[in-house]
């Protein structure tokens, strides 16, 4: 099976600071892969280089077979790689209808009509549990909320790729277990890349993990490999489960 | 957006349009001729509304794409012998290819740098508008000679410079215009411009390109205000370097902060505001100035999103 994912030396420097540190990487079709590392770890560098919000100083990203790395961003979303931010980015002065709108109409393939768009918005609204607040302004919505709709418009793109950075910040525990189903829903048709920091959801839902530290991949894995590492705790200073 | 009463919105625009039919009988000569010229302008000030209000683009420029119309429309006319068709056809091709140019160019820069080069490229036109004083007729600009105003239908023919002539086809090009816009706005392209300026960056993270849908808001602002300068040129008979100058970039800016920006009926509310204000505090007072400057700053104060932008904020949320 050839991987849905691939770079090879991925660095990017700012200024003296090498955030992320010639990193290779590989990621198969239908995972769930789980980042973590400790606070500037350069996990978001990292994802933010494969969604083409920023530019590498150097390396290659192959996505699907294809060498991807000097594509704008929204080509790269067109492509099926949708990247949700980890600092909540909605349209804070529109609905959150309108923001699952831009994504859902952008994606539909069988153009015109209305209902369409309808459907799909409120599908994604649905599954994130966010229907019922279709007509607030996102700037208005709970961080949480935020976080979740964030998300709709993840799937919305109906991506092969979904990255999700630190999603479940901000979430009740009730909303992290729907989350965590929301996930497992998602992945039977995506891949899912998911930098997170809460342990316990990492556990449930990652088939591999990848730990970051300095720029670089400390360590990669099953859950309980991960969990067995030593220097991975050592990272982690002791916090690590 | 798209989704909040359809039925409302086109009811309130149908009915200023029927409104603004039924003054054209009612109203005595002088305001007459006033109002004609105020939807003419208006149409400026909604080309200039679609890229600033929707787009969040701040130009300073605009009085080129006014112009490009204007002497477009003007000199096909007194140079050329064109008919009246023809020549609005060409003062709005003028309008297409200068805003391509222009977006394509000064879509490069955002913010601050926008405005200066958009007004940079605009006073580049208004000086070539007098460096070829012998065409354009430089400062003291041009009549459009009056047996030329004539729209030709066969045998029957339509007199632009008969007051209703020239009111209705002003009334229809400001309706054209303005049910375009509503539509425009209300499309899911109008959802793409909205989100361009609320959040460019997500917009793009959402799989848009965002400078051609850019590109497209200004060529579509630049076709809106030469469509306004052509039907100038035509229906008022004059063309002059006066309308490039850069007093004609910040005034569609006043009207449509006045009216309100992004909504479709703020830039004809601003114009009429404006132009009403002058006309009787200039009967008044020779500082008239002074009081227009009183009365903006107290709207500024009192409606911060000018007069349907403040309104739609407190009370009429569905007002497109
Ligand atoms: N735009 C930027 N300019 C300068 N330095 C940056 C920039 N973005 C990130 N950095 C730095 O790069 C390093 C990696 O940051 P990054 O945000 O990728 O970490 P992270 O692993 O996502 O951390 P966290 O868990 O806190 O989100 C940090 O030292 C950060 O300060
Ligand atoms: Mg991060």
């Amino acid at each position: 099976m050839t991987p849905l994912l691939t770079t090879k030396g991925l660095s990017r420097n700012f200024g003296g600071l090498r955030a992320v540190d010639s990193v290779d990487f590989t990621l198969m079709p239908g995972e769930i892969r789980a980042v973590i590392g400790p606070n500037g770890a350069g996990k978001t560098t990292f994802v933010s280089l494969v969604s083409g919000r920023i530019q590498p100083s150097s390396g290659m990203i192959v996505f699907d077979g294809a060498d991807i790395t000097g594509l704008p961003a929204y080509v790269r979303v067109r492509q099926g790689i949708a990247y949700t931010f980890q600092i909540t980015s909605v349209f804070a002065n529109l609905t959150a209808y309108d923001n699952v709108a831009l994504p859902v109409q952008r994606t539909l393939s069988d153009g015109r009509s209305k209902g369409a768009v309808r459907a799909g918005v409120m599908a994604a609204l649905d599954r994130t549990g966010l229907a019922d607040r279709a007509h607030m302004p996102a700037g208005q919505l709970s961080y949480g909320h935020q976080r979740l709709l964030e998300v709709a418009m993840g799937l919305a793109l109906k991506p092969r790729l979904l990255i999700l950075d630190e999603p479940t910040q901000g979430l009740a525990d009730s909303e992290i277990d729907n989350f965590i189903t929301l996930v497992r829903e998602i992945a039977a048709n995506a891949t899912v890349l998911l930098i997170e920091h809460n342990m316990p959801v990492v556990m449930q839902l990652a088939d591999r993990i990848t730990v970051f530290n300095a720029g670089k991949i400390l360590a990669e894995g099953t859950p309980e490999a991960i969990r067995e590492n030593a220097a991975v705790q050592q990272a982690y200073l002791g916090t690590a489960p | 957006m798209s989704e909040a009463s359809p039925a409302k919105a086109y009811g309130l625009h149908f009915g200023a349009i029927a409104l603004l039919f039924v003054l054209s009988f009612l109203l005595p000569e002088y305001y007459h001729g006033l109002l004609a010229r105020i939807m003419v302008l208006a149409v400026f000030a909604m080309g200039y509304n679609m890229l600033f209000g929707y787009v969040g683009l701040l130009s300073l420029g605009h009085a080129m794409f006014f112009s490009a119309g204007l002497y477009g429309a003007g000199l096909a006319v007194i140079q050329l012998g064109w008919s009246v068709p023809a020549a609005f056809a060409a003062g709005l091709c003028c309008g297409v290819v200068l805003s391509l140019v222009i977006g394509l160019l000064a879509l490069r820069t955002s913010g601050v740098a926008f405005m200066i080069v958009t007004m940079m490229f605009a006073q580049v036109f208004y000086l070539i508008i007098l460096y070829f004083s012998s065409w354009t007729g430089g400062d003291q600009g041009m009549v459009v000679p009056q047996p030329a105003r004539v729209l030709a239908f066969g045998a029957t023919s339509l007199d632009l410079t008969n007051p209703t002539v020239r009111y209705m086809s002003a009334l229809g090009l400001f309706s054209l215009v303005l049910m375009i816009t509503l539509v425009l706005v209300r499309s899911r392209y109008g959802r793409v411009l909205v989100a361009i300026r609320e959040n460019e960056e997500r917009t793009k993270m959402l799989g848009y390109d965002t400078f051609s849908n850019k590109l497209a808001a200004v060529v579509i602002s630049g076709i809106v205000c030469a469509a306004s300068g052509a039907a100038y040129a035509l229906l008022f008979g004059y063309v002059g370097s006066g309308f490039a100058s850069v007093q004609y970039s910040i005034l569609p800016l006043l009207w449509v902060l006045l009216g309100g920006a992004a909504t479709t009926l703020g830039p004809l509310i601003g114009t009429l505001f404006m132009y009403y204000v002058i006309d009787i505090t200039s009967g008044y007072t020779s500082a008239y100035l002074l009081i227009v400057g009183v009365a903006l700053i107290l709207l500024v104060l009192f409606f911060p999103k000018g007069i349907l932008g403040s309104m739609r904020q407190r009370w009429l949320g569905w007002l497109p």
